[in-house]
């Protein structure tokens, strides 16, 4: 197993340097000059100079290269184009919303999408889980902007229940308005990512309730409880967190659409502003670390599912 | 009184009737066979009489288990009677085993289980004795090693053996294995059949035997009942069936058995 981890660790390694490769050259390949959009139009010659030689973009690209993987190294992305702000701390402070949007929204999923999604299993063939499925194929349709416009509609117009949009400016150190202004977001989320959960909870649950070793259990006198508790959740489970894994990754990318929706000051808003304005510093550094978060959640998937499955285990030892 | 009787049962998956009208009866020690090709119901019969049918499919009927109905009756009332009374070995060991768990942790599920029924709490060292005798008793030679291993760590005859040691553990009155060595190996396939045949020898149990195979059935069962086509078409004790068979698809079963034992030049 340290094996495993330390040649996954790598590999992860090699994916956030090859990641940076593909970002510095696509950044290159973009039309114009980073320093022509620094500066208003007009400006001389001399203030072009002037602002490649701050930049370094007048340098050899194979100086350029070093520079930027240097930097990376050290999780310093420069300064925005547009504020002349340092990129990471902005990042820092966006990811205070982010993460938690993400990661609440996630566990709210899962804990409503793993009993329901067993129940529409056992349910199979009854009205329940039917219903069950027609939701959550329902909420598969639906885009995510909509289940966020109705909410704010229903939760926050009507019954004024919670902030419409917004985050406080102070962030965290007021926790609850924080927290209000994160519930209506954190349950468009869910409800999404809970949609599409359920379906991969409820095929896995079937695939467990048609196995021969659910039914040896209880042939040998185990009630059906105690041999869906015993054999059940881990099988069940092994195939399930290769796609929270995914899913978990494809929110963390997909909340621009929600914060878009709810004027929150996140990540994925932060992207979409620095794209419009060319402020390739910012791009480039949301990117890297969202590349980051996504790469570390696949290594947490994998570890996982190794720690459940020996046979993934015997697999490694067999190649290595 | 016997420990298992059917009558009039019948397995249908909606208006189709894939089972019909079967009735047999077991006293404790005998030894039934239960005969037929693929397909013609054995497998599901075994599955009804331990109230395990797949969801769609529904029994009809009787079964009683040591005088207790089984069909019908809720399943957490029938749990109880699953392992106690007749416990099953299955077809493919590597399925019916879970792959997650070590194979000691499997086997202490039964034992555990039994010791609890018989009221007595079982220390760490008194349960690894009992899982360590378990499968000595099934001749594995190093059962250290094959209680840390996983499923896939051993071959198909040491899985299927632990299987056996499994169904033993439940200390029933009837084994119900349904085609046990089917998806073994030929040569693995003799000896598990002779360990089987000994143990239930050996421990006065009643036995359900579900083949394929008409010699096999032959060699392990004092009676046997054939099935067609969701049909018992003939039950009788196995000399009986073999020297004068009376119905047209125990003869042609028969027939096809010679053939291949002519072909193998196996006929004495």
């Amino acid at each position: 197993m340290t094996r495993y981890l330390m040649r996954r660790t790598l590999v992860l390694v090699l994916s956030l340097i090859a990641a940076g490769l593909v970002l510095f050259v696509l950044l290159r390949l973009l039309p114009g000059d980073p320093a022509a959009a620094l500066l208003s139009v007009g400006a001389d010659d001399a203030q072009i100079a002037a602002v490649r030689a701050e930049l370094g973009s007048d340098q050899p690209i194979a100086v350029q290269l070093g520079h930027f993987l240097a930097d990376l190294a050290r999780f310093d992305f420069g300064r925005s184009f547009v504020s002349n702000a340092p990129v990471a701390p902005e990042i820092l402070s966006r990811l205070t919303v982010t993460l938690p949007l993400t990661l609440a929204a996630f566990a709210l999923a899962l804990a409503f999408a793993a009993p329901l999604g067993i129940l529409a299993a056992l349910r199979a063939d009854r009205w329940t889980g039917a219903a069950l499925s027609a939701l959550s194929q329902l909420g598969l349709a639906v885009p995510v902007f909509w289940i966020g416009l109705m909410l704010v509609w229903i939760v926050a117009v009507r019954a004024r229940l919670l902030p419409a949009s917004g985050f406080p400016t102070e962030g965290w150190s007021d926790p609850i308005a924080a927290a209000r202004a994160l519930a209506l977001p954190v349950l468009t989320v869910a409800l999404v990512m809970g949609a599409s959960l359920l379906r991969y909870i409820r095929s896995a649950t079937l695939d467990v309730l048609g196995a021969d070793y659910l039914r040896h259990a209880r042939a040998l006198g185990a009630s059906f409880p105690e041999a869906l508790i015993r054999h059940g959740l881990r099988n069940g489970a092994a195939p399930v967190i290769s796609i929270i894994g995914i899913e978990l990754a494809s929110t963390l990318l997909g909340a621009v659409v929600v914060e878009r929706v709810f004027a929150l000051p996140g990540l994925g808003s932060m992207l979409v502003l620095a794209i419009a304005q060319r402020d390739y510093p910012s791009v480039q550094g949301v990117l890297m670390v969202t590349t980051l978060l996504v790469l570390l959640i696949g290594f947490a998937a994998d570890v996982v599912q190794r720690l459940i499955d020996p046979r993934l285990r015997a697999e490694e030892r067999g190649a290595s | 009184m016997s420990l298992l009787s059917t009558l009039g049962l019948s397995i249908r998956a909606g208006t189709r009737c894939l089972v019909e009208d079967v009735h047999f009866s077991l006293a404790p020690g005998d030894r039934l066979g239960l005969v037929g090709e693929s397909g013609s119901g054995k497998s599901l019969t075994a599955l009804a009489l331990l109230g395990l049918l797949p969801p769609g499919l529904v029994a009809s009927g009787s079964v009683r288990l040591a005088g207790q109905q089984v069909i019908g009756r809720p399943d957490r009332q029938i749990a109880p009677v699953r392992g106690a009374v007749a416990a099953m070995v299955f077809q493919d060991p590597r399925a019916a085993l879970d792959p997650l768990m070590t194979l000691g942790a499997q086997l202490a599920v039964p034992i555990r289980r039994r010791a609890k029924a018989e009221g007595r709490r079982l220390s760490r060292h008194d349960l690894r004795d009992r899982k360590i005798a378990a499968l000595e008793r099934v001749a594995i030679d190093a059962p250290e090693r094959v209680l840390a291993a996983f499923p896939h760590q051993v071959s198909g005859g040491q899985r299927q053996r632990v299987a056996i040691a499994m169904a033993l553990a439940c200390r029933p009155q009837l084994l119900i294995a349904d085609e046990p060595t089917t998806a073994l190996d030929v040569s693995t396939q003799a000896e598990v059949l002779a360990l089987l045949d000994r143990l239930v020898r050996e421990e006065g149990l009643a036995l359900l035997f579900i083949s394929h195979d008409l010699p096999v059935v032959a060699g392990i069962a004092e009676r046997v009942a054939v099935m067609a086509a969701g049909r018992v078409v003939e039950t009788g004790p196995v000399a009986e069936i073999f020297s004068t068979p009376r119905a047209p698809y125990t003869q042609a079963l028969i027939a096809a058995a010679r053939r291949l034992d002519d072909a193998l030049g196996l006929r004495r």
